[in-house]
């Protein structure tokens, strides 16, 4: 059997849950074991063993968050040497890509960056264009390094139970450069956007960032919804990065996402095309978002999104 | 006068090169050669991604003093991004052009700019964007800085260099992180760091006399095995496309459709 290493993110004490669908897909590629690295991977190995992991290489040292990546990627050179996994998952996500980056030019293996299948551990599928061609590569190297993009398949528990190994690794001092000093936490109210049901989305079109204020009200009356934004009113600083929607920011499937002032950018679209059903508001009838809407709406959505807020109040009595 | 003699204490030397790709106009459907995206005969743009971490290095050089050297590797028309860049304000551009580099990788990107890079010279400071326009696979500035083995600081939304040491806020999915680092390290910055300068009619024809070189692999003392691409496309095929749905003009209405389609799809 192939033995496919998942890399699990944790983040301030959390697994990030992408790990969970990395291990959902290991288990069917061969023998599925996960790395877990700095405070809170030990308490972590126990959820990844509920999703395939057999064994979870774990250390809770604060070398590895403390630190950008370096001490991350000095710990999996070491256990690659050790233990020869035929292919590494990790998440698309901030650190998880300078950590497979860092290890690609490391090992001198390849990196295959942006997949959403995989179909056996010789090859993978990715999309150019926002996802408008789809290509199949065929993977090379030892390990086969791979970065998947967040819910690109389900997590899907094994019941299994996994075996802890400690990671004792000696960090060298010359990796312990990108230190964080500050951590500063931008949460919003309400269910997270990942795992909202309906995501109500500003973007340019909307003008200005006090316009935001009708979408927090519309979350505000529907069950399990949140709000998200594009990068162009994320970068402009109208609100905080935890809003952003796309290839850079978050991947959200909901059961309806409403797109107000939204142009539709290949750069957003990766974020949002696997929503289940999509409406659109948009000034301009040309919008690529309104190729993609299952209902359009050509007009302003400063007039829209106020009596839709009137409209929804009005049903729910 | 005191105040004077600490700032001018507090100026200090910084050596930058910028990493800048030249790619097909973005507003442009993109085509396929082959397998590969194409690129010879398309018109193409400076990444409008790389537009911000060169206005990084102008503003790190007017707050201090110090170089900006643009690195590119491409066909020969990716001349035309570090033009740009010059005409900006850089000072100096190198491009990477050689037949056996069409199709690379990030991996073998990295590589070639790596070797670049220390041709050049000494830096403090290595900056790109977070991700090309174009391929936007976001490794290539990681695989970068562990070639010149130094470290990087990615997402940067907001940076700063005092002497010898980077302070970055860096974007997270939740928020931001406050780094610190010491030069020499790499820095990529997002769209929320700065806004782009345009570039005057003065600094367009500064840039036709600014120094320009062009290496080719050998000239980096590379081969084609180092370059060689591990990874082969098996096949393309187009996805399957979403269909669009009913589109209305909105006649004071349109607040009622969508609530009717909530309704529909039982949210509310």
């Amino acid at each position: 059997m192939a033995k496919i290493w998942v890399y699990a993110e944790i983040d301030h004490g959390q697994l990030d849950p992408t790990a969970l669908e990395l291990c959902t897909k290991a288990r069917t590629l061969g023998d599925c074991e996960a790395i877990a690295l700095g405070p809170g991977a030990n308490d972590a190995a126990k959820q990844l063993g509920e999703y395939g992991a057999e064994i979870v290489y774990a250390s809770d040292d604060e070398v590895y968050s403390d630190y950008i990546a370096q001490p991350n990627v000095a710990a999996l050179a070491e256990l690659i040497g050790e233990n020869a996994p035929d292919m590494i998952l990790f998440a698309t996500n901030y650190d998880s890509r300078d950590v497979a980056g860092r290890l690609s030019a490391k090992l001198g293996t390849t990196l295959m960056s942006n997949v959403m299948a995989i179909d056996s551990i010789d090859k993978a599928r990715t999309a150019v264009f926002g996802g408008n061609l789809l290509v199949d590569v065929t993977l090379e190297g030892t390990p086969k390094l791979v970065l998947v993009r967040p819910k690109s398949w389900a997590a899907e528990p094994s019941g299994g139970e996994a075996t802890v190994v400690p990671v004792e690794v000696d960090i060298p001092e010359e990796t312990k450069k990108a230190k964080r000093v500050e951590r500063h936490e931008e949460e919003a109210e309400g269910p997270k956007l990942e795992e909202a049901v309906v995501v109500f989305t500003g973007g340019r079109g909307l003008g200005d960032p006090d316009n935001f204020k009708y979408l927090d009200e519309l979350a505000k009356l529907v069950p399990d919804s949140a709000v998200g934004a594009t990068r162009a009113v994320v970068d402009s600083g109208w609100v905080p990065y935890s809003y952003q929607i796309g290839q850079t920011g978050k991947t959200v499937k909901p059961s309806v996402y409403i797109a107000a002032g939204v142009s539709g950018a290949t750069q957003h679209i990766v974020g949002m095309k696997g929503a289940k059903r999509i409406v659109a508001i948009n000034k301009d009838e040309e919008a690529p978002i309104f190729q993609l809407a299952d209902l359009g709406i050509v007009g302003d959505a400063l007039k829209v999104l106020p009596a839709l807020i009137e409209e929804v109040k009005k049903r729910k009595g | 006068m005191l105040g004077l003699q600490t700032a001018i204490h507090r100026r200090f030397f910084v050596n930058i090169v910028v990493c800048v790709k030249h790619i097909p106009d973005p507003n442009l459907p993109g085509e396929m050669d082959g397998n590969t995206l194409k690129r010879q005969g398309v018109q193409g743009v400076l990444d409008p991604g790389d537009e911000y971490g060169v206005e990084e290095a102008l503003q790190f050089k007017e707050a201090h003093e110090g170089e900006v050297t643009l690195i590119s590797m491409g066909p020969e028309v990716a001349m035309e991004a570090i033009r740009r860049g010059l005409s900006m304000g850089a000072d100096k551009g190198v491009l990477v052009s050689d037949d056996s580099l069409a199709g690379s990788d990030a991996l073998v990107t990295a590589r070639v700019l790596a070797e670049a890079i220390r041709k050049s010279g000494s830096f403090d400071l290595v900056i790109g964007g977070v991700e090309s326009t174009d391929g936007y696979t976001g490794t290539m500035a990681a695989s970068l800085a562990e070639f010149l083995d130094i470290p990087q600081v990615t997402f940067a939304k907001k940076a700063e260099v005092s002497d010898g040491t980077l302070k970055v806020n860096r974007q997270t999915a939740s928020g931001y992180h406050v780094v610190e680092c010491p030069l020499p390290a790499l820095l990529t910055v997002t769209a929320g760091a700065n806004e782009p300068r345009y570039a005057s009619f003065k600094g367009i024809m500064a840039a036709k006399k600014k120094p320009v070189e062009q290496w080719s692999l050998a000239d980096l003392g590379l081969s084609g095995d180092d370059v060689a691409i591990k990874q082969d496309v098996s096949s393309t095929e187009p996805a399957e496309e979403r269909k669009a749905g009913e589109k209305f003009e909105d006649d004071g209405t349109g607040a009622e459709k969508i609530a009717d389609f909530l309704a529909e799809a039982k949210v509310i």
